[in-house]
């Protein structure tokens, strides 16, 4: 179990952690390079521009585009991190992400921004609920959602050295500080953050708090939940479903994602040929985005701790 | 190398892959014959026992389903058997309708969605330009492929980089599958076109070795700009029965069709021989 830190406390926006990381990365390696679509000023790369001219290639506005440069960098042996908020890189650019990248085989890091909600007033045209499902369905892609700043440029770093297509999904802004820098990371491992006896939450991202604060609640209620933190939707921990649906009577999913084919979806295709298991999902169902705070989107989507909390319940009844 | 004459080999070699399947993109394949011969007979460095050879230039067949006329070219080249070529688009080939640069040796880009090539043409040229390399980089796309939007992001983004180490080429047969290009989606005058984006332009007789050979050594002099060589060409050129029918882009040989590719067949072997 992880020793997860449980009072709210200093973080970094991911962004900034994303700009830094890529200077530190690019010091060390001349492979790196970094590919924006004219959203440079939103994720603080301009620093990474200032170090590092030629590296950081600013395509414009042309995300399909983008996405093909990146291919045909990575034939050339360079490692490219492209950046857009996450519908561009996925909806917008998809079949250059499958086809260029994906079925090309090629190596790349897709970061994909302002997770679900999160795009808040940018609004229906922005909000990326479906780009975990979209990036599921590429064969053999790595998904990743983060969960902390801490958590993304450890990632960023240890996964620098492998093949592959990588897709992380994040919160360009501030996160709820969850991980201490001495805590290990591993693709295809969760975290179990906490242990509980009668219900289990599986969450990813913002919804991680979420799950953590329903814990507390249902507490109150006299139920025991764990709290597992599956920032690695693709490969997904099957070992740790599958242990705790044995262990638990009831598995809910807590994600800020569309419930079709998103982290819901990946735990719901492991249990039920593994481990059947009562389920229950909190997601987005058949939603477009809109405008709004991060607090009444939450709310409209039912996406809060009360919802987790609300679906635990009825899972146990 | 005599060029007419690896031409004419590669046009064989195409006839008999696409015959023995029975079907397959036999116009735009002929059209390109000429390019693969001078690009594969004495432009492009390449290296058949190596074909990930660092110090190679690239191609990308961005127009992908012109893969038989590659295959064949890389076939005669020997990065594979020739006799490999019976295996176009049998189950489980290395030798797809579409270019897969996970399954041909020789093969520098999965191509076949158009449009999306040229975006990773530009990619490897800004690539080798990052890394200080002098490779030099050629795609190919097809007229009908322009109709593609994504294409045009390729172009500013070329201009905007000074790729001048990529020469692109427009196989310009005035076909695509629907019927001819102006009747499908008119894209206008493809010159002023390229021009407007800030390339070295120039077209030519895309079915006459030597003036292919002197256009890519003058686009290769070009600096600080990437250039396009607009090639004017017969969609199912050497085939006249085929040539410039709608209905060339994918055909399945009838045995009347079956008669005519022997036809050219014999021709071409008599030429080649004699």
């Amino acid at each position: 179990m992880a020793n997860y830190i449980k009072e709210a406390g200093k973080t970094r926006e991911l962004r900034k952690v994303y700009a830094s990381t890529l200077i530190e990365m690019m010091e060390e390696d001349q492979k790196v390079v970094a590919l924006e679509a004219d959203l440079m000023s939103a994720i603080t790369t301009k620093s990474v521009q200032d170090t590092y001219r030629d590296r950081l290639i600013n395509c414009g506005i042309q995300e399909a585009n983008m996405m093909g440069v990146a291919a045909g960098l990575s034939v050339t042996g360079m490692l490219p991190f492209v950046h857009s908020f996450g519908i561009f890189v996925t909806r917008r650019a998809y079949d250059q992400l499958f086809l260029s990248l994906g079925y090309a085989q090629l190596n790349a890091r897709i970061i994909g921004s302002d997770a679900g909600v999160t795009a808040q007033h940018n609004g229906g045209t922005h909000m990326p609920f479906e780009d975990l499902a979209l990036v599921n369905a590429i064969p053999n892609s790595i998904v990743l959602e983060m969960s902390d700043d801490t958590m993304f440029e450890k990632l960023l770093k240890q996964t620098k050295d492998d093949y592959g297509l990588y897709y992380f999904r994040i919160v360009r802004k501030e996160m709820r500080k969850l991980y201490k820098e001495d805590q290990n990371f591993e693709v295809g491992k969760g975290i179990v953050l906490e242990d509980g006896k009668d219900a289990t939450i599986v969450a990813s991202g913002i919804m991680v708090e979420e799950a953590l604060k329903a814990r507390e609640l249902l507490a109150k209620e006299g139920v025991d939940a764990a709290v597992i933190d599956m920032f690695t939707i693709k490969p997904i921990d099957e070992d740790l479903l599958v242990e705790y649906a044995n262990k638990t009577n009831l598995v809910v999913t807590a994600e800020n994602h569309n419930a079709n084919g998103g982290l819901g979806a990946m735990v719901t295709q492991c249990l039920s040929e593994k481990a059947p298991v009562k389920m229950r999902h909190i997601a987005v169902k058949e939603s477009f985005g809109q405008v709004g705070t991060k607090d009444y989107l939450q709310k409209v989507y039912h996406l809060t701790a009360e919802d987790i909390k609300d679906a635990v319940l009825d899972g146990l009844n | 190398m005599d060029l007419k004459k690896f031409s004419a080999s590669i046009r064989l070699e195409t006839l008999k892959e696409l015959k023995h399947r029975t079907f397959g993109h036999i116009g735009g394949s002929m059209s390109l014959v000429e390019t693969m011969s001078v690009l594969y007979g004495d432009v492009m460095h390449v290296n058949p026992t190596d074909p990930k050879d660092p110090s190679r230039d690239y191609l990308v067949l961005s127009k992908g389903h012109a893969g038989p006329v590659l295959y064949a070219t890389l076939a005669l080249k020997g990065f594979f058997p020739v006799d490999m070529l019976k295996t176009l688009n049998e189950n489980g080939t290395n030798l797809p309708s579409h270019a897969d640069r996970n399954k041909t040796p020789g093969i520098d880009m999965t191509t076949g969605s158009l449009g999306q090539g040229l975006s990773a043409a530009v990619g490897i040229a800004k690539g080798l330009k990052l890394q200080g390399k002098s490779n030099k980089v050629f795609a190919i796309v097809g007229d009908g492929e322009l109709n593609e939007g994504q294409c045009y992001e390729a172009l500013i983004f070329a201009s905007k980089h000074h790729l001048d180490n990529l020469v692109v080429f427009v196989d310009d047969n005035k076909l695509q599958l629907d019927g001819p290009t102006r009747d499908v989606s008119d894209i206008g005058n493809l010159d002023d076109r390229f021009v407007s984006f800030a390339f070295d332009t120039r077209r030519i007789d895309g079915h006459h070795e030597p003036t292919i050979k002197q256009a890519i050594e003058d686009a290769l002099k070009v600096k600080g700009k990437p250039s396009v060589i607009i090639l004017d060409t017969v969609k199912g050129k050497g085939i006249k029965e085929f040539e410039n029918l709608t209905e060339n882009h994918h055909m399945r040989f009838s045995e009347s069709d079956n008669q005519i590719l022997d036809k050219y067949i014999a021709l071409l072997e008599g030429e080649i021989n004699g």
